[in-house]
């Protein structure tokens, strides 16, 4: 027994956590640790092109295999109307090709056998004869005079544009831009990057051929959703599917979207009448699921005489790969990016996005990010940065004297969002007292003074997660709020149920904390259940940072119902009137009279033994939470890194993260997720790459070339807080998981740019590697 | 071919195809389903298992090349109801968050905590670099074996060893 | 490097499997099917290989029992490293480490500390894959590899070894039982550098430098090449530059400018030609350096 049990649980107490047991001994539950009675094993057959016509599949050498049950082709699914699939962005997507193939990797003919070693053996025997066409790798390349038509299948579409959007006032701010003293312009490349996710996607499913029952195992981040997107594929009655999120070894944003694997094992499973498993390996993982990133973006920023910003503007061409399916609310095309004004005040922004079609995988998921926020993120804190350099300012002071003040929230920014609170300086200055910012640019000088290559970036960022509130944001339709159902059992333990689905976030002892405080329950007696679509109420799931932020409210407004329900059981047996009763954490008691009590357990048993007269039964409810807004975590993030002149590469000394998400429900969590999205952040800014030849082939498609960054490079973190509670959120809480995947990139590569600022080098794009900086010091003479 | 090996401290024995990798029998055929399968090229170490008590990819490992050998996986960490010095470091300090990394990076600090009982956090950090977590950034995993090194210590010094059975776990 | 590897495989093509207890069985089966055979030590490049299914032999030779094959010795001038020796031994092993302590410094970059618990330095050296560590150490300490086959025994310099990548001046039904290292007389000092984008990444570039000291003088140098080419590099041209030559900023930069000129890498995800080309000349600078600090420390 830990000190963990005796301790309530409430708000603010960094309790242990409750699902740790079972993964400290392996017994977690992850997908490809199910085995079902006669389950078959499935692998997919890929292109091995980015851009080919299919003229034949040749299955028959395949299909007399040893252990071979099926071999699945896209014709075979187009006889039941499963050779395509929608989006979650109004776009369709092949499930198994049968015209053509658009990027390497992706689905052409699936093999179910006994073993999985036959199911590869099999696979190897199928022939595809493929005309091989030009591929399209870039924006560019889509764009150009005569480029291939990608989706010539899709009526109407004559070229690779997939779609235009703006956001803010153009005429208003081509006025600012008139009378700006200064314009500085970045133009920069987020590159793609996968959100790799240690365990890979997969699922098992299991169609009951006498019920028609189909029971779906699968790593899904948004079981409930995904359940309803299959009965509009497959047309089988929504009551008849069942989803079940086991386990999930993390996610990302890669475990949001339906894949083709998914449907093909859920149609063969249907056919043979056999439960059918598919585990993805990591290639397939890397080469044909959810990428992120991949924007092109130009950013102009006008400053005026004082070093004030007075507009931004922005262009931005995304590629989409073959098929438009971000996964984001369904109104905005280019996500939650025209947040891209950032922590400034600036009076007025214009923002254009176009989107293309490419040979490449599509995807276009939030890999830990609010649907585009950390694009933009990343080009605001960039170009407040190269603004800062260029005008000769400090980094600091420049952000200092643009911030939105504390006094001007709620905030509107010039694209409409209402910012609910914050307080930019304070976090800012908690950051530099950390970091002994002023010490520390004497420091650089002093070191630069030798020869050294060093430098201090900063990033301040501020995020927009929680989606939604309903009216604006929504998937397919389908409205983005969240739930929880709380049910108190007689002798006082409660089981909580709840839309979302954690994928290592915590949520059976961070929610179980919501209830201990606003139920008196302790949170070691209260039982935290998400991820099976036949027992909890319907949610959105968790990505985009919602989980608190809804759901977490939904559990607050849940307790409270019940706790409404407690007063009055209460003032049944203490013979008080409702109005008497004073509530402190864990029981009501009689006003003036604190001996005269009911603990919350004594309250769950009278539910159901001695009722008041004429009330229903049971300590039970749901609540369907639709947040009245976005919360806007926020914070400062502070880097000094060192480069080796010779090799080129970037030693990060010092990272100083200081966030403000609000009230802090289990701080322990908090800073692990900060600690994660530090580290991805690093990864991102240093690493990760997927990229491509000018054939469309994948580079970065295994662990050896799609690089993660180990104990050994991650730097050690120097974490700081403050607290600005979301006056809108019942507990003030905004949710923490994508911060610092936001934040920190900016913060990294602005370091590496003030190091490399006196040589006049103003950009690198992500990643940031040693042949890149080597190349940038070379061309200006710079050597060893 | 026939396969005899110790897991976890018991004879277990299998009849496998020369091909079969060590991480899938011991998923597949001694459903021990801790030791997890992460990536395809030796680079993850999620199928990290004690290989006569040194850690190895199991992943990259044929189960016939392991005949005769000792090998232990997350599940031979707890004796008895008790969790293990290392496993009670990652509750306390926060080690784990999805858990798919957790059984590998365990054994590589039990490992290490055998070699070296006190080891800096430069070494800890070396010593878990075959190792990759995507979630908790390595800080509280670096705490978690430093945590479990006093424990040990403790223990070491302590007149009786019950303390180690303290904390830890639901 | 890997390339697309999209649904290719997760589990080897199926083979036969032998682990010979005794060499002079293993050669045996070589002599009969050494032409369809892969002989296994660790297995930590090979198995790779065979889960992708890049590498489909007939028949798996695992040598892993072979006995006497995992030991460090020290005969008649030489360091003798068995074909079981692993990395991790060679990073902990105090023969090598007093005689050639530039081997413990490449052990401890390669791969990652898991692999390196199973992966063998012969193993290593007749993957003779030109982005492996060991084979530009193998070529900057001049050493010799001892093969057997049941025709009996031949011994081959490293630098005769390596022909191109991932070929070598083996035969099919041979087998290297060991490598012999000439441990310098006198002062002596090495380094590796190696630059990796993380833990477990082959090497964007690496150079062993070797240098024997008589006074100030060099009298032999080794300059060995890592992922510069289609194999290891002997820097020959620079080595001779060396001999005879004291070393000051002048001779060492000259050497480093013959070893990067020596070089002969591509363009790559890892970064240009000419970026490798001049982190040789970076670290054959350094690498002399450090190697003139230790055979100076080693006099005193």
């Amino acid at each position: 027994m830990s000190a963990t049990m005796h301790m309530h649980g409430g708000i603010g107490e960094s309790i242990k956590r409750k699902e740790d047991a079972r993964f400290l001994r392996g017994k977690g539950n992850y997908i490809d640790d199910l085995t079902l009675p006669s389950m078959l094993h499935m692998a997919i057959l890929r292109s091995p092109h980015a851009h080919a016509r299919i003229k034949s599949v040749d299955t028959s050498a395949a299909g007399s295999m040893p252990g071979v049950i099926a071999v699945v082709t896209g014709e075979l699914m187009a006889q039941h109307k499963l050779a395509w699939m929608p989006t979650l962005s109004y776009d369709t997507q092949a499930v198994l090709a049968t015209d053509k193939v658009r990027f390497q990797g992706q689905e052409v003919a699936a093999v179910i056998a006994e073993t999985k070693y036959q199911a590869e053996d099999a696979r190897d025997a199928i022939v595809v004869d493929y005309e091989i066409l030009p591929a399209v790798t870039s924006p560019e390349g889509a764009k150009a005079a005569g480029a291939p038509l990608i989706r010539d299948e899709k009526e109407g579409q004559k070229d690779n544009h997939i779609y235009h959007w703006e956001s803010g006032d153009k005429a208003k701010t081509q006025a600012a831009f008139a009378n700006a003293a200064k314009v500085v312009r970045l133009h920069t490349f987020y590159p793609r990057c996968h959100p790799a996710p240690l365990e890979t996607c997969g699922c098992v499913a299991d169609v009951n051929p006498a019920t028609g029952k189909a029971t779906i195992y699968m790593t899904s981040q948004a079981p409930h959703a995904i359940r309803t997107v299959f009965a509009l594929v497959t047309g089988l009655p929504e009551q008849n599917i069942r989803v079940i999120s086991p386990d999930i070894g993390g996610g990302f944003g890669n475990k949001v979207p339906v894949y083709p694997g998914y449907v093909v094992a859920t149609a063969a499973s249907l056919l043979i009448g056999r439960p059918v498993k598919w585990i993805e390996d990591r290639s397939e993982n890397l080469i044909s699921t959810g990428f992120a990133r991949d924007y092109h973006m130009t950013g102009d920023l006008a400053v005026d005489a004082n070093g004030k910003m007075t507009a931004l503007r922005v262009h931005l061409d995304s590629d989409n790969g073959a098929f438009f399916s971000d996964a984001q609310p369904s109104k905005f095309k280019a996500g939650l990016f025209h947040i891209v004004t950032g922590s400034y005040d600036i009076p007025t922004a214009h923002i254009t996005a176009d989107g293309y079609y490419t040979n490449k995988a599509p995807g276009g998921v939030a890999y830990r990010c609010s649907f585009r926020v950390t694009e933009a993120s990343y080009l605001i804190e960039r170009l407040v940065t190269n603004a800062a350099l260029e005008l000769g300012l400090d980094q600091a002071e420049f952000r200092m004297n643009n911030f939105v003040k504390p006094e001007q929230f709620p905030y509107t920014s010039a694209t409409g969002w209402i910012y609910d609170s914050g307080d930019y300086p304070k976090a800012m200055n908690v950051a530099l007292e950390k970091l002994g910012y002023d010490e520390l640019r004497k420091d650089v000088e002093a070191r630069r003074k030798k020869g050294e290559v060093t430098g201090i970036g900063i990033a301040s960022f501020t995020e927009v997660v929680g989606a939604g509130h309903g009216a604006d944001f929504d998937i397919l339709g389908l409205r983005m709020f969240d739930s929880a159902e709380l049910r108190v059992h007689p002798t006082g333990k409660a089981l909580l149920r709840m839309g979302t689905k954690s994928q290592g976030q915590g949520h059976e002892t961070t929610f179980a904390q919501i209830v201990a405080e606003e139920l008196g329950i302790p949170a070691s007696d209260v039982a935290v259940e998400e991820g099976d679509t036949d027992t909890a109420p319907y949610g959105l799931g968790t990505y985009a940072s919602r989980s608190t932020p809804v759901a977490g409210a939904a559990t607050a407004m849940v307790s409270r119902k019940l706790r409404d329900k407690a007063r009055m059981i209460a003032a049944h047996l203490l013979e008080a009137a409702d109005e008497d009763l004073e509530w402190e954490r864990g029981k009501f008691y009689v006003k003036g009279s604190p001996d005269r009590a009911k603990t919350i357990q004594e309250i769950a048993f009278a539910a159901y033994t001695n009722l008041p007269e004429g009330m229903e039964a049971g300590l039970e409810g749901v609540h369907y939470y639709d947040p009245p807004n976005m919360t806007y975590p926020f914070g400062t993030y502070a880097v000094v890194v060192d480069v080796d002149k010779g090799t080129g590469q970037v030693k990060v000394r010092r990272m100083v993260a200081v966030d403000d998400c609000g009230v802090r429900i289990n701080p322990m969590i908090v800073e692990g997720q900060i600690h994660g999205g530090l580290t991805e952040g690093f990864g991102i800014a240093f690493m990760e790459l997927i990229t491509f030849d000018s054939e469309g082939n994948c580079i970065g498609s295994n662990f050896m070339d799609y690089l993660l960054p180990t104990a050994w490079e991650t730097p050690k973190f120097e974490i700081g807080e403050t607290v600005t509670p979301s006056p809108h959120h019942p507990l003030g809480a905004k949710g923490v998981g994508e911060s610092a995947t936001v934040g920190s990139p900016a913060a990294y590569v602005n370091a590496v740019i003030d190091a490399l600022s006196p040589y006049g080098i103003t950009n690198i794009d992500m990643p940031v590697t040693s042949d890149k900086v080597w190349a940038a010091l070379r061309s200006k003479g710079v050597t060893e | 071919m026939k396969v005899t090996m110790r897991v976890n401290g018991g004879e277990r024995t299998g009849d496998v195809e020369p091909r079969v990798l060590l991480a899938d029998f011991l998923r597949t055929n001694l459903a021990l389903t801790g030791t997890h399968i992460g990536c395809d090229t030796t680079s993850c170490g999620a199928c990290t298992v004690l290989l006569d008590g040194e850690p190895v990819k199991s992943c990259t490992l044929l189960a016939v090349q392991v005949d005769g050998r000792d090998i232990t996986t997350v599940e031979g960490l707890a004796q008895g109801g008790a969790l293990s010095p290392v496993q009670v470091g990652f509750h306390e300090e926060h080690g784990l968050q999805c858990g798919f990394c957790t059984p590998g990076m365990m054994l590589v600090g039990t490992a290490l905590l055998e070699q070296n009982p006190d080891p800096t956090e430069e070494q800890i950090r070396w010593a878990i670099s075959g190792n990759i977590c995507r979630c908790t950034g390595y800080m509280n995993i670096v705490k978690a074996i430093q945590h479990a090194a006093n424990v040990k210590q403790a223990a070491a010094s302590a007149p009786s060893p019950a303390a180690v059975a303290a904390g830890g776990g639901e | 490097m890997w390339g697309f590897l999209g649904g290719q495989a997760m589990f080897p093509a199926a083979f036969d499997y032998l682990a010979p207890t005794t060499l002079g069985e293993a050669l045996d089966i070589l002599a009969e099917r050494g032409d369809d055979a892969k002989v296994m030590a660790g297995g930590q490049s090979l198995i790779p290989l065979l889960k992708l299914r890049f590498a489909q032999p007939a028949l798996v030779l695992d040598i892993g029992r072979l006995p006497k094959l995992n030991v460090v010795s020290r005969h008649d001038g030489r360091l003798i490293i068995g074909a079981l020796v692993r990395h991790v031994d060679v990073e902990r092993d105090r023969t090598l480490a007093d005689n050639a302590p530039i081997m413990a410094e490449a052990a401890h970059w390669i791969a990652d500390p898991l692999v390196r618990n199973r992966g063998t330095l012969v193993g290593s050296v007749c993957h003779a894959d030109p982005a492996g560590d060991w084979g530009a150490v193998m070529l900057a300490l001049n050493a010799e590899l001892v093969a057997k086959s049941k025709a009996g025994e031949r011994v081959i310099a490293a630098a005769e070894f390596f022909k191109d990548p991932f070929t070598t001046a083996l035969k099919p039904n041979e087998i290297v039982t060991e490598i012999r290292i000439p441990i310098p007389p006198g002062q002596a000092g090495g380094a590796y550098n190696k630059l990796e984008r993380k833990v477990g990444d082959f090497a964007t570039v690496a150079v062993a430098v070797q240098v024997e000291m008589n006074g100030r003088k060099v009298t032999r140098a080794g300059i060995g090449l890592t992922s510069v080419g289609p194999t290891n590099i002997k820097a020959t041209e620079a080595e001779k530059a060396l001999a005879g030559q004291e070393l000051t900023d002048e001779t060492i930069r000259e050497a480093a400018r013959l070893a990067a000129s020596a070089a002969d890498p591509k363009d790559d995800i890892r970064g240009s030609a000419a970026y490798k080309k001049d982190v040789v000349r970076v670290f054959v600078q350094r690498g002399l350096h450090t190697a003139l600090g230790r055979a100076q420390e080693k006099r005193t």
